[in-house]
């Protein structure tokens, strides 16, 4: 049986080298991919939708507008190349995340105070 | 010790799908899991650009500007539906050229609905009500997929679905309170589309033999089976608001199961357009691949164009 474990440094996408179609010539590689980040109204972050090819950045925008926008989700676009995210590894999750474990006194509710206390 | 290490993985695997726990892109999973789903998902993306053109036939000849404008947003949709499901079939290792080539060389399926042909105006109804809503079938429930990417893929399509069927729907109740001629353009729309409708539920459960392993990965959530008794149950109560007749003699219902009973499909009808004897299989794909090929030179341009700024900029900061 084949072990597959892909390692990946750069998000969802990986840091696979564009791959070409069969037969294909230089012309007919993908566009660069994008990462798609939207505000959805004033006051609220910048939210990941999605992604999409494009030749430059103007166009990733443009074609995000088109697609991620259709229906008035968005009043403002932020696009990245895919290849530049960083991502943590989830198999090292358990190890990565470890510090956080123990420290139950960091959440409120973790402190004993007496009921008549008002305004707390 | 490798064997036992891959055992190992592929049952935490299990136990996070057991527990409901998304699959992310990153995360660990059996070489099948990632094959079936970029089977899957390509397949499903195919069908929406497919999907396209038995539709983008009546654009110009829509009955009004509401019309018109309503058809081509939901063509527009189907472009954009493509787009959610070639990004979650690339987070799978796969590139979009990769998959475009498949779809153009007929290695890759799409969905055999769209090897009919739109005759009339009614069938952009027919396609609306009842190729939309068997699509929404199938994909409401792949909104809960084990694959993250796939199953926002397909909330994000589901919220937009559902104009399309409606849509169709209002096509078609227009038309079932037309005219004479109006009215029996509207019911040998439904007679044409009903069958091959039901038929993208794919083969019977018992001619199906993923259906097992796809079950429990919870890729699928329901059986073709399952998924097409509730839509004929639905469609045979809403053909009723249109005063038109479903082309079945056998459907009827059935007290003892609480469903529908119906006819038998054709499945050599079938098998025989999924494997390229569709009436438009030639025609879809060569639509397909001249418009991919005349396009070349605007991809070309456009790299170029961006390869060009991209110098005049470094060269404006040095």
């Amino acid at each position: 049986m084949k072990t597959f474990i892909q390692i990946q440094r750069y998000g969802d996408y990986g840091d696979r080298e564009p791959v070409k179609a069969e037969g294909a010539t230089q012309n007919q590689a993908d566009w660069p991919l994008w990462e798609v980040f939207i505000r959805s109204k004033m006051g609220l972050d910048h939210k990941h939708v999605g992604s999409l090819h494009a030749a430059d950045a103007q166009m990733a925008i443009e074609n995000a507008r088109d697609v991620y926008t259709r229906r008035q989700e968005g009043i403002s676009i932020w696009v990245v190349e895919s290849k530049y995210i960083h991502a943590s590894n989830p198999d090292e999750a358990a190890s990565f995340y470890d510090p956080a474990n123990d420290k139950v006194y960091r959440h409120p509710t973790f402190y004993d105070l007496p009921d008549e206390l008002k305004a707390m | 010790m490798e064997k036992q290490a891959t055992i190992n993985l592929e049952q935490q695997f299990q136990d996070r799908v057991d527990q409901d726990i998304r699959i992310e892109p990153k995360d660990w999973m059996p070489e099948k899991y990632r094959q079936t789903l970029i089977r899957q998902i390509s397949q499903h993306a195919h069908s929406e650009i497919v999907g396209m053109l038995p539709e983008g036939n009546w654009i110009t000849r829509a009955p009004s500007l509401r019309r018109k404008a309503t058809l081509i947003a939901k063509v527009q949709d189907e472009a954009g539906h493509g787009l959610y499901l070639y990004s979650a079939a690339e987070t799978l290792g796969i590139s979009r050229a990769e998959m475009i080539d498949q779809l153009h060389t007929g290695k890759a399926k799409y969905s055999s609905i769209f090897n009919y042909p739109t005759l009339t105006w009614a069938d952009i109804g027919a396609i609306g009500w009842l190729v939309d809503g068997a699509a929404i079938m199938n994909q409401v429930p792949l909104c809960r997929t084990s694959y993250g990417p796939y199953a926002r893929a397909m909330v994000r399509i589901c919220k937009e679905e559902s104009f399309h069927q409606r849509q169709g729907f209002e096509i078609l109740l227009t038309l079932s309170r037309g005219t004479e001629a109006q009215k029996a353009m509207c019911q040998d729309a439904i007679n044409r589309w009903w069958w091959p409708s039901i038929m993208m539920f794919g083969p019977a459960d018992d001619a199906s033999p993923h259906t097992a392993q796809s079950m429990k990965w919870k890729i699928k959530r329901f059986t073709n089976d399952e998924l097409r008794q509730k839509f004929v149950d639905i469609c045979a109560e809403q053909v009723k608001i249109l005063g038109m007749q479903l082309p079945d003699s056998e459907l009827k219902w059935n007290p003892e199961t609480g469903h529908h009973d119906f006819g038998k499909i054709n499945w050599e009808e079938f098998w025989q357009v999924i494997s390229g004897n569709g009436p438009c299989n030639k025609e879809r794909i060569a639509a397909r691949v001249k418009a991919h090929e005349e396009g070349a030179w605007v991809r070309e341009a456009a790299t170029a164009f961006a390869s060009k700024q991209a110098q005049k900029q470094s060269a404006a900061v040095a």
